[in-house]
């Protein structure tokens, strides 16, 4: 197969689709030039720094007709655009009863481990997905991040596509062909039978790398990628913890209100699930705090494999969570 | 300035008095209780949605505010479905999920009104991207208010409809208040549409409680936007005759001169004056039939809200995704 980067994957799926759409068209502070040199300024757009505006002019667009495709560059920025997200694009087709769609996709990087400091690294994803109305991809592979980009660009929702800056770089097989892939339907990246590790984007690999180092402990972890937030999976992780019994979610966001904590919340408010469990769940999460730019700080802020192979074994032994 | 044919300036005539009936049913039905939440009266100002809509066709799109109403009966919404969401009710345009501060009809071109001040200005610039897009000579219209003209998405947004030229019309219904706040305390100077200079667009001021100087005005501004040079701020000097909001006891410290000196430049009164001026063009049993017509259709609306059921609970779970 194909080895590209998780950032090839993503310029790739939005090549393709405008190709095959010409209701699509982007917009962007920059125009990202593979784009602009295929479809040219029309449909490849430099916008003024003005987040607010260019995000509702995706709304309306959308509203009118076209499948317009928005990078916010970071989450950072979407923020400035908190109105036209959370007010307008979520709420309206809801609001006016559902008279016409939205189709929208909104492309912002996330995560830390950049040394970019507080401002620059952040996972708000769970923020968002308190929403209604926002679909939401957090893709941890090149392949997924293509597929499930490629099937939100013809979602007819406003879809949020959260990519991990620091899997920028990282090099994976991608199918050849129309590579799409459902929202909602998770990926057992690992199978195994003691454990459950739930982990997101940048922190599948850590749990993968976990469990490897695990496995030549004697404990086999399963380590189960939701790929998207929204919709969830839940059939997908229940199923898993039935079998092991054992679940830690890890997750490169802080636990409060975290998608972690929803993940906890699937598993233990289904009965049937609720007693497979022969442990309490653990979550190994970043710490509750502004992420710092110090190396050495950042990287004791963020979980890792250590931390997730640490839980795992506290957890078997039974010990309580720190 | 073409004037508008007789025929038109009554069918802007009747669209005006229609608004004015509309929002004193609403009005009365609020009180009763039949209308919930809140309800922000267009009184006083119906020449600048009806001037400036009936320089439209009817795919040209346009964007409204918090004070939605006489938009949506400028543009062509049907009373009955208008009517059936203020009730609440299922058989409304949007099903009972939006009320006054969201009713919309997309079929129309009437991308909605809006609860957030100068929410829907970007958001019907995206539909004057679509238009420019498709290349077929459509236009698109923001309504705001002079508060919204403050805020940074009024800014945002007309700064990229002036560099990309799309085919926009910005029409500030300058009603010298935000809630209570005059203009003259949240601007250094009196117009709004002075700052079209700024973006490198035309910028016009126009009283507002006349209807063909809006219609005029805006004829000219809709030429503009379809020939493909670009955006207009459009400013109509106007005033809200009744409180912000239908809320009991809400606060109105405007003077009751100045309330009282607006009431005798009543757009209605001036076309009614206008064409009855003219041999031949309205007569006094005319306009009584008009008005008695309008009183009918709105009665007619708030028999079909009455009679429409109210949404079932599953309904809640419908439309938060399309499928
Ligand atoms: C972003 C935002 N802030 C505050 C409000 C509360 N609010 C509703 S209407 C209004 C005044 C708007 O004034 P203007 O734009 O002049 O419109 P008018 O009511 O005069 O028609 C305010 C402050 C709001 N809806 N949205
Ligand atoms: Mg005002």
């Amino acid at each position: 197969m194909r080895e590209i980067t998780y950032e090839q994957a993503g310029t790739e799926a939005i090549l393709e689709e405008m190709r095959r759409d010409p209701r699509t068209f982007h917009l962007a502070t920059d125009a990202p030039p593979p784009l602009l040199a295929e479809f040219g300024p029309q449909r490849v757009r430099a916008t003024p720094i003005a987040e607010s505006a260019l995000t509702g002019i995706a709304v309306g667009a959308a509203g009118s007709g076209f499948r317009p495709i928005v990078n916010w560059s970071q989450v950072t920025f979407a923020f400035v655009a908190m109105d036209q997200i959370v007010n307008q694009a979520a709420k309206i087709h809801y609001m006016f009863g559902g008279q016409v769609t939205f189709p929208m996709v909104f492309r912002a990087q996330v995560g830390g481990g950049t040394r970019r400091a507080a401002q620059h690294s952040q996972s708000p994803y769970s923020m968002f997905m308190n929403v209604a109305g926002l679909k939401i991809l957090l893709p941890s592979t090149p392949a997924d991040l293509k597929g499930l980009l490629k099937t939100a660009v013809r979602d007819d929702n406003p879809v949020i596509s959260f990519e991990s800056g620091r899997l920028g770089g990282l090099v994976g097989p991608v199918p050849d062909g129309d590579h799409t892939i459902p929202l909602g339907k998770a990926d057992v990246k690992r199978a195994g039978t003691d454990v459950t590790i739930v982990a997101f984007a940048w922190l599948v690999h850590e749990a993968l790398a976990a469990a490897e180092a695990l496995a030549a402990e004697g404990i086999s972890a399963e380590v189960v990628d939701p790929r998207t937030l929204v919709p969830f999976d839940v059939d997908a992780v229940r199923a898993s913890v039935r079998k092991t019994g054992h679940l830690l979610v890890a997750d490169e966001a802080g636990p409060t209100a975290g998608a972690s904590a929803e993940v906890a919340a699937l598993v233990t408010e289904d009965p049937e699930t609720f007693a497979a469990l022969r442990a309490p769940v653990r979550r190994v999460c970043a710490l509750q705090v502004p992420i710092p730019y110090s190396p050495g700080l950042e990287d004791h802020v963020f979980p890792d494999r250590r931390k997730i192979a640490d839980g795992v074994r506290a957890m078997l032994s039974g010990a309580r969570a720190a | 300035m073409s004037t508008p044919s007789p025929e038109l300036q009554r069918e802007m005539l009747r669209q005006m008095q229609t608004i004015r009936r509309f929002e004193e049913r609403a009005s009365d039905d609020f009180r009763a209780g039949d209308i919930y939440g809140v309800v922000h009266s267009y009184i006083g100002e119906e020449a600048v949605a009806v001037g400036v809509c009936a320089a439209l066709e009817r795919r040209d799109q346009i964007i409204s505010t918090h004070r939605g109403h006489g938009h949506c009966i400028a543009k062509g919404a049907d009373l009955n479905r208008m009517m059936a969401e203020l009730y609440g009710r299922a058989t409304g345009y949007c099903k009972g999920k939006g009320g006054s501060m969201h009713i919309a009809d997309f079929e129309i071109g009437m991308l909605g009104a809006n609860g957030i001040v100068a929410g829907g200005i970007p958001i019907v610039t995206g539909a004057g991207l679509a238009a420019q897009l498709e290349g077929e000579g459509r236009v698109a219209v923001a309504f705001f208010g002079d508060g919204a003209s403050n805020a940074g998405p009024f800014h945002e947004s007309v700064n990229i409809a002036a560099a990309w030229k799309l085919p926009m019309i910005y029409v500030c219904e300058n009603n010298l208040y935000a809630v209570q706040t005059p203009a003259a305390k949240s601007l250094a100077q009196p117009d709004v549409a002075s700052r079209a200079a700024g973006y490198g667009i035309p910028g016009v001021v126009v009283d507002g409680n006349d209807v063909l100087a809006v219609h005029a005005a805006a004829t000219a501004a809709v030429a503009r936007a379809r020939a493909g040079d670009g955006p207009t701020i459009l400013e109509c000097k106007t005033y809200r005759w009744r409180a912000h909001t239908e809320r009991p006891n809400q606060p109105d410290s405007r003077p009751a001169d100045e309330i009282a000196a607006w009431k005798q430049k009543d757009p209605i009164g001036r076309l009614v004056a206008h064409l009855q001026a003219q041999q031949g063009q309205l007569t006094e049993d005319e306009w009584q039939a008009m008005d008695a017509a309008i009183l009918a259709a709105i009665e007619d609306s708030v028999a079909f809200a009455k009679a429409s059921p109210f949404p079932t609970p599953e309904s809640a779970l419908e439309d938060v995704f399309a499928d």
